[in-house]
């Protein structure tokens, strides 16, 4: 019976077609010689790279900024344009359909031994079809491994779209003959953090908006900045969004489509870089011969792969009401201009839109189901038992509206007993019994390297969780609120559930100014799945939704737990100012002593994601202020502000 | 060069015309043969301008004078009819005070009874009007312009293609005034008795209070086309001189009537429309009896003219002695010049004669308050604010202008139109831009998009000889195939040029080079003059369109140079999107053009119509894109008016274009000259 209703529920996102299957019947150098004849943007008059280039660098506001810097600093105008032009070298893209075919003549190849299927959703496709004809199209996928923007211009290919420039960051640039090809697929190379370098700010600012004006190409970049170690959606950045979004506010092209794009992996390539990176291990640097190194990574089996092309958001249809362009109509256009709190509130508004329209349409394998159950169970579970709790939580999240895609034809037992063996570099199937996979290594191991494979092990189980943590994220959230608050009444309750948005506001992705309908949909559908009542003015909990309200505490235990055990160290520990690599390096210690004294049992705390998200939070509610001492951001505390703060999540 | 050869193409056709005249003469020849332009109004013009090129083209200027002198029939057989209709009580008066010296003869004033010559439910004379023959066939009646009597081929299919109309498909107007449909008057006796103790003329007659009810906003005509009649003025005084008009302005103080200044009618802000909540007795105050040139001060070129004079009138007259004052806004063959001052009008060729602000030296205004003016002809004078900016533009909220005094200039020697052809509308503006940046704009310069090149186009009179349509087939190849212009991006610009010979030509090669620069080709006088045509014929062809379900109109705006394209483009794909939005079945007719050249920006007019079958309420919907197009306008940096004015129309966005301390300051200037709010149009503020 209640197997039925949860089939029937199954949201299995329709129209996704596999286009491996095409590449594995027919051959791969016809596919890359195909005719390949986009229909371009209406409104663009065909420009070549270089002129791109040249518009840059002949730009009213390029030699604004120009002279205002040699004001400021006394180099010559042409020291100056030269730099500009440097930078513009470095920078810009060189799309050239010759690469495209070549790499789309790798990448079938590399593909199709690397994963099962890739499925793309028709339906987006065509509606990005149109949109692209209209007006410029920004791409806006999640970054959750380096595979996706090759996946994306490669799709573009296939479909006849045109290909995409794409934003990336500059380590890629350096990997020799890799980078030149990204380039001319398409590619233009960012530097890290170049807000302060008005020069390089003004030729990128300039170059990103030419290429939206003049509707050269579709844009594509991270909003959430970088590849998302932990596989959570990240909080977004602003700085490419507003550049991307300005020719709008100014009125230089009359609207700018948006397209989320959702990417998902059964299995992330990257997995246990990931998961060490955030245990403090360097990240391996970007180097060619590192990528043919990582070449045996490409012989195991990473199953399939979904992108799902989320309907064109119209900025133009989001704007209404919520700002007012005139602004812009008392000054010259491009005379450099800082915009606004109305604008840059917008902005964030909108690109916390497209990262949880992102989440949206997210397609979730079995196994992020597994992870959840698996996290909750780090001493081991026997099969059956996962098995079950796993299709209780598939009914679950599919009552919570995620998409899911449960292979149809097949018995759970197998799904459950293919998906184990996917990632058996995840966990262990022994007798029945399921347990994470440790990293094997030279024994015997000290304690501190014991807790570190350990924590490797939950952090790559993690981040498939994470995949999936946006479904349960406003439920969980009431059921954390429900169990804390002062009482059952729906005020007092709003009142908790606002301070643990507020405090979560840099772990998970809410749209600012919208608790409100956060916490409704929590509620609503937690009533929905019967875990809770309502009245006029009350909330409670139902009998038969205990089980699930303790499950999906559970779900947030680590974060809670992460963030107490940081406050904990900023409370105890005697240091006033340090930097953030200090901080992540004495909080690791801290915290590790309390893992092995059995204190703190989340292995997630040791995360370095979680722990910059408390200082970032911290920031945020002004119980630390940031200081820049010789070039570094020096961080002092507010220990009295943190404890209160700390005081609020503990009641 | 394509111009080149192509005008000296026309010449051969001319001069195998005009026999063995002497080549000079055929130059002016070509371009009265190729006019299509209205006749009415450049009579005068294409006539010989100087007393040497008269002799040369008089066999030309024949057919034309003998159109002249057939209108000035039509409209002297109206006058020698109106006294025996004055059964409504109007009481004519010639006014005695100012008898001037040299006074010009009054040969073609506007009658009082207006709706005799002109339309009551549409645009301009009632002879005047587009239909379609029995064979779908366009046809313009009358004899009053060029394009009277013509047949237009391609319009018909011009009309079906873009709106998706069908000649089947009707929707005519309401033939005749329903005179029930007109509330009976709400007359202030008192104000009536006193006023004719005056002997001022006056009238409640329904025609003539339904006539001064509305201008010519959509939604006005369309109500008239439906016989639907809303609130209209109680009565219509005519004064005749100034002196009549400080008598009506102080009757009405005494008794508390409202007045409504009317001068052309040609209003598309809603300025004329009597407001809803007014209670008391509306006088309508019509103008145009008082429209005599008082004296032209040859030292100076200065004419003192009463206000009420329209601008046809206003140019023959003053072309009589030789002069001319340049101002030709759109509607001057019905607008009047002191509904130029009461809304800052702007004419065609302001490059060379300025815009009304330009011309005006002095002012008169009869206010509540007493007589506004000053008190010397200084041409400039730093005494505080200019209290004509108080005046001008103030849309008959503070008074009537009742005499001005402007400049005037000797009719120029030789006038020339032209076109050019550009790619597209980008390099089109591009080149504007740069005519103005060198200072070197011809009288008139403007730049139509595609869709009104092809509009214009629809607008061609039947070819008559094989050989014309051979050489616009050459024509057409040339720029099509061999330039390689897509036909559906190039856009044309129209020229007009003005002044002594030498310098017309010099100066057209001028801006032709610049033309060059920006990819454009130089395409003919007759495309030029098709331009200019455009603009007087296109209020005519509303009213074709709305007997066939389709409803449109113009509005205007102005722009800073570096936003033209982008505020031209974006506002016409909101018109297109807000269609859509709002169910209407085809895409609509969304075109602009850029009209006026300043050093710092530009004019833009749009023109947007669409076909409203299927719609309840297509003025709603109409109205319905038209803010959204004018705030589309405004958000991107365009101003709410360039010279239509304000009204009733834009009066919502006053506040964030003026700010709240200025519109604070217009308020307390109305508070200070009209307390009781005589003026009660409610305009502008």
């Amino acid at each position: 019976m209640e197997r039925a209703s949860a089939e029937a529920l199954e949201a299995e996102p329709d129209g996704f077609f596999d286009i491996l299957e095409e590449r594995r019947q027919g051959s791969d150098i016809s596919h890359a010689l195909r005719t390949f004849n986009p229909q371009p943007y209406r409104g663009a008059a065909p420009t070549s790279a270089s002129a791109l280039n040249r518009m840059v660098l002949e730009s009213q506001h390029l030699s604004y900024i120009i002279q205002e810097i040699t004001l400021e600093s006394d180099e010559p105008r042409e020291v100056l344009l030269k730099e500009a032009s440097a930078i513009l070298d470095e920078m810009s893209q060189n799309l050239q359909l010759g690469f495209i075919r070549l790499l789309g003549f790798i990448l079938s190849k590399v593909f199709k031994s690397v994963f099962r299927s890739i499925h793309v959703n028709e339906d987006g496709l065509t509606q990005l079809r149109q949109a692209i004809q209209e007006y410029p199209v920004i791409l806006m996928p999640n970054h959750r491994s380096y595979v996706d923007f090759l996946v994306l211009s490669y799709i573009m290919f296939t479909y006849d779209l045109s290909i995409p420039v794409i934003a990336a960051g500059i380590p890629l640039m350096g990997m020799k003959l890799i980078g030149e090809i990204l380039r001319r697929a398409g590619a233009f190379f960012i530097r890290r953090a170049v807000r302060s370098d008005k020069l390089y700010w003004a030729v990128l600012s300039e170059y990103v908006r030419t290429i939206v004006r003049t509707g050269f190409a579709p844009v594509e970049f991270y909003v959430e900045g970088w590849r998302s170690r932990t596989q959570k959606s990240l909080i977004p950045k602003l700085g490419m969004m507003e550049m991307v979004l300005e020719p709008f506010f100014k009125g230089e092209v009359f609207d700018i489509s948006l397209v989320p794009i959702s990417i998902s992996y059964d299995r992330v390539l990257e997995e246990s870089i990931l998961a060490k990176e955030l245990l403090g291990f360097p990240k391996p640097k970007e180097t060619t011969w590192g990528l043919l190194k990582a070449w045996t990574v490409l012989k195991e089996d990473y199953g399939c792969m979904h992108v799902c092309f989320g309907n064109p958001v119209s900025v133009r249809d989001l704007v209404k009401g919520k700002m007012n362009c005139k602004q812009y109509n008392l000054v010259p256009r491009d005379l450099p201009m800082k915009a606004n709190k109305q604008t840059q509130e917008f902005v964030s508004g909108l690109a916390h839109v497209i990262v949880r329209l992102q989440e949206r349409n997210v397609v979730l394998s079995p196994w992020n189901l597994i992870a959840v159950i698996l996290l909750q169970n780090l001493q081991g579970i026997d099969l059956d038992q996962l098995t079950h709790k796993t299709l209780w939580l598939r009914r679950l999240a599919l009552q919570f509206g995620a998409h899911l895609n449960w292979p149809k034809h097949i018995s759970d037992s197998e799904v459950m007993s293919s998906n184990l063996t996917l990632h058996h570099s995840v966990a262990h199937c022994d007798k029945g019994h399921i347990h994470l996979a440790e990293e094997a290594g030279p024994v015997p191991v000290s304690q501190e390297e014991g807790v570190f494979r350990r924590a490797t092990a939950v952090l790559m189980c993690a981040s498939y969780r994470n995949q999936a943590v946006h479904v349960f994220t406003r439920p969980a959230m009431v059921a954390v609120t429900l169990t804390k608050a002062a009482s059952n009444r729906t005020d007092d309750i709003f009142r908790h559930f606002n301070l643990l948005l507020e405090l979560f506001s840099n772990e998970f992705v809410f749209i600012p100014g919208q608790v409100f309908q956060d916490f409704e949909e929590g509620c609503s559908l937690l009533q929905q799945s019967g875990v809770i009542g309502r009245s006029d003015q009350e909330v409670f909990v139902r009998d038969e939704g205990q089980e699930t309200i303790v499950f999906l505490r559970a779900i947030l235990q680590p974060f809670i737990e992460s963030y107490q055990v940081v406050f904990r160290f900023l409370c105890e520990e005697s240091l006033q100012t340090f930097t953030e690599k200090n901080f992540l390096h004495s909080v690791r210690r801290f915290i590790m002593k309390l893992i092995i004294s059995g204190e703190v049992h989340s292995y997630e705390c040791l995360s370095s994601d979680v722990q910059k998200n408390v200082l970032s939070t911290l920031f945020r509610m002004d119980a630390l202020t940031k200081t820049k001492v010789d070039g570094q951001t020096e961080f002092s505390v507010n220990k009295s502000a943190v404890t209160r703060i700390r005081d609020l999540l503990s009641k | 060069m394509i111009y080149e050869y192509i005008s000296v193409k026309v010449f051969c056709i001319i001069t195998s015309r005009a026999g063995r005249e002497e080549r000079r003469s055929a130059v002016r020849v070509t371009r009265r043969v190729c006019n299509l332009y209205l006749t009415s109004l450049h009579e005068q013009r294409c006539r010989p301008l100087t007393s040497d090129s008269k002799h040369g083209s008089s066999m030309a200027s024949n057919s034309s004078s003998s159109n002249a002198q057939h209108r000035l029939r039509i409209i002297s057989g109206h006058l020698q009819k109106r006294p025996e209709d004055e059964s409504t009580g109007i009481t004519a008066q010639e006014c005695k005070a100012e008898t001037p010296k040299s006074t010009p003869s009054r040969l073609t004033p506007v009658p009082k009874r207006r709706q005799e010559i002109m339309k009551w439910n549409g645009w301009g004379y009632s002879d005047s009007r587009f239909f379609f023959n029995k064979i779908g066939q366009a046809e313009f009646t009358g004899k009053r312009y060029r394009l009277s009597g013509l047949i237009l081929p391609s319009l018909k299919d011009w009309f079906e293609g873009t709106f998706g109309a069908n000649l089947q498909h009707k929707s005519p107007a309401t033939p005749t005034l329903n005179l029930s449909a007109v509330a009976p008057p709400n007359l202030n006796e008192p104000f009536i008795e006193e006023l004719k103790a005056v002997g001022v003329a006056m009238s409640h007659d329904p025609e003539d209070r339904v006539f001064r009810a509305h201008g010519h906003c959509l939604h006005e005509i369309f109500a008239l086309r439906e016989g639907r009649i809303g609130r209209v003025p109680d009565m219509v005084v005519w004064p005749s001189c100034h002196k009549d008009v400080e008598k009506i302005v102080e009757l009405a103080c005494k008794h508390n009537t409202c007045l409504i200044p009317y001068g052309g009618g040609t209003s598309v802000s809603s300025a004329l429309e009597c407001p809803h909540e007014e209670t008391r007795s509306i006088v309508s105050l019509d103008t145009s009896q008082m429209n005599r040139i008082l004296w032209i001060d040859e030292k100076n070129l200065t004419a003192h003219v009463e206000a009420g004079i329209i601008g046809q009138d206003l140019e023959r007259q003053l072309n009589e002695s030789g002069y001319c004052t340049g101002h030709e806004p759109d509607s001057m063959e019905f607008s009047s010049l002191g509904g130029w001052v009461a809304t800052r009008a702007s004419g065609m060729k302001k490059n060379i004669y300025g815009n009304i602000e330009d011309l005006v030296v002095h002012i008169k205004m009869v206010t509540p308050r007493g007589v506004i003016e000053k008190s010397c002809l200084g041409p400039r004078m730093s005494t505080g604010p200019d209290i004509h900016h108080f005046i001008l533009g103030s849309e008959g909220t503070l008074g009537v202008v009742t005499e001005v005094t402007m400049k005037i200039r000797p009719i120029p020697e030789y006038q020339k139109y032209g076109s050019v052809v550009f790619p597209n509308f980008q390099q089109g503006v591009a080149c504007l831009r740069e005519v103005a940046r060198q200072r070197c704009a011809p009288a008139s310069i403007r730049l139509m998009d595609n869709e009104q090149f092809q509009f214009g186009h629809a607008l061609k009179p039947q070819v008559s000889s094989i050989f014309t349509s051979f050489l616009d087939g050459l024509k057409k190849f040339y720029i099509t195939k061999f330039k390689g212009f897509d036909p559906h991006h190039l856009c044309v610009a129209t020229l007009l040029f003005e002044g002594d010979r030498g310098k017309v030509l010099q100066h057209e090669k001028q801006v032709y080079d610049i033309a060059a620069k920006f990819g454009g080709l130089a395409a003919g006088e007759d495309n030029g003059q098709r331009g200019y045509m455009l603009t007087f014929v296109i209020a005519y062809l509303r009213d074709l369109g709305m007997d066939y379900y389709v409803i449109g109109e113009s509005f205007e705006t102005s722009v800073p140079w570096d936003r033209v394209l982008d505020l031209c483009r974006n506002v016409k794909e909101r018109i297109v999107l807000e269609c859509k939005e709002r169910g209407v079945q085809f895409p609509p007719l969304s075109t602009c053009r850029v009209t006026q050249t300043y050093d710092a920006g530009a004019c833009v007019y749009f023109y947007f119509a669409f076909n409203y079958r299927g719609l309840s309420d297509p003025v709603h919907v109409y109205e319905q894109v038209e803010h959204a197009a004018r705030e589309e306008i405004l958000a991107n940096g365009g101003s709410l008016s360039h010279h239509h004015g304000v009204g009733k129309l834009r009066k919502e966005w006053m506040k964030e274009s003026v700010s709240v301390v200025g519109l604070g300051m217009l308020k307390s200037v109305k508070e200070y000259i009209d307390p009781k709010n005589i003026f009660g149009n409610r305009n502008l503020l």
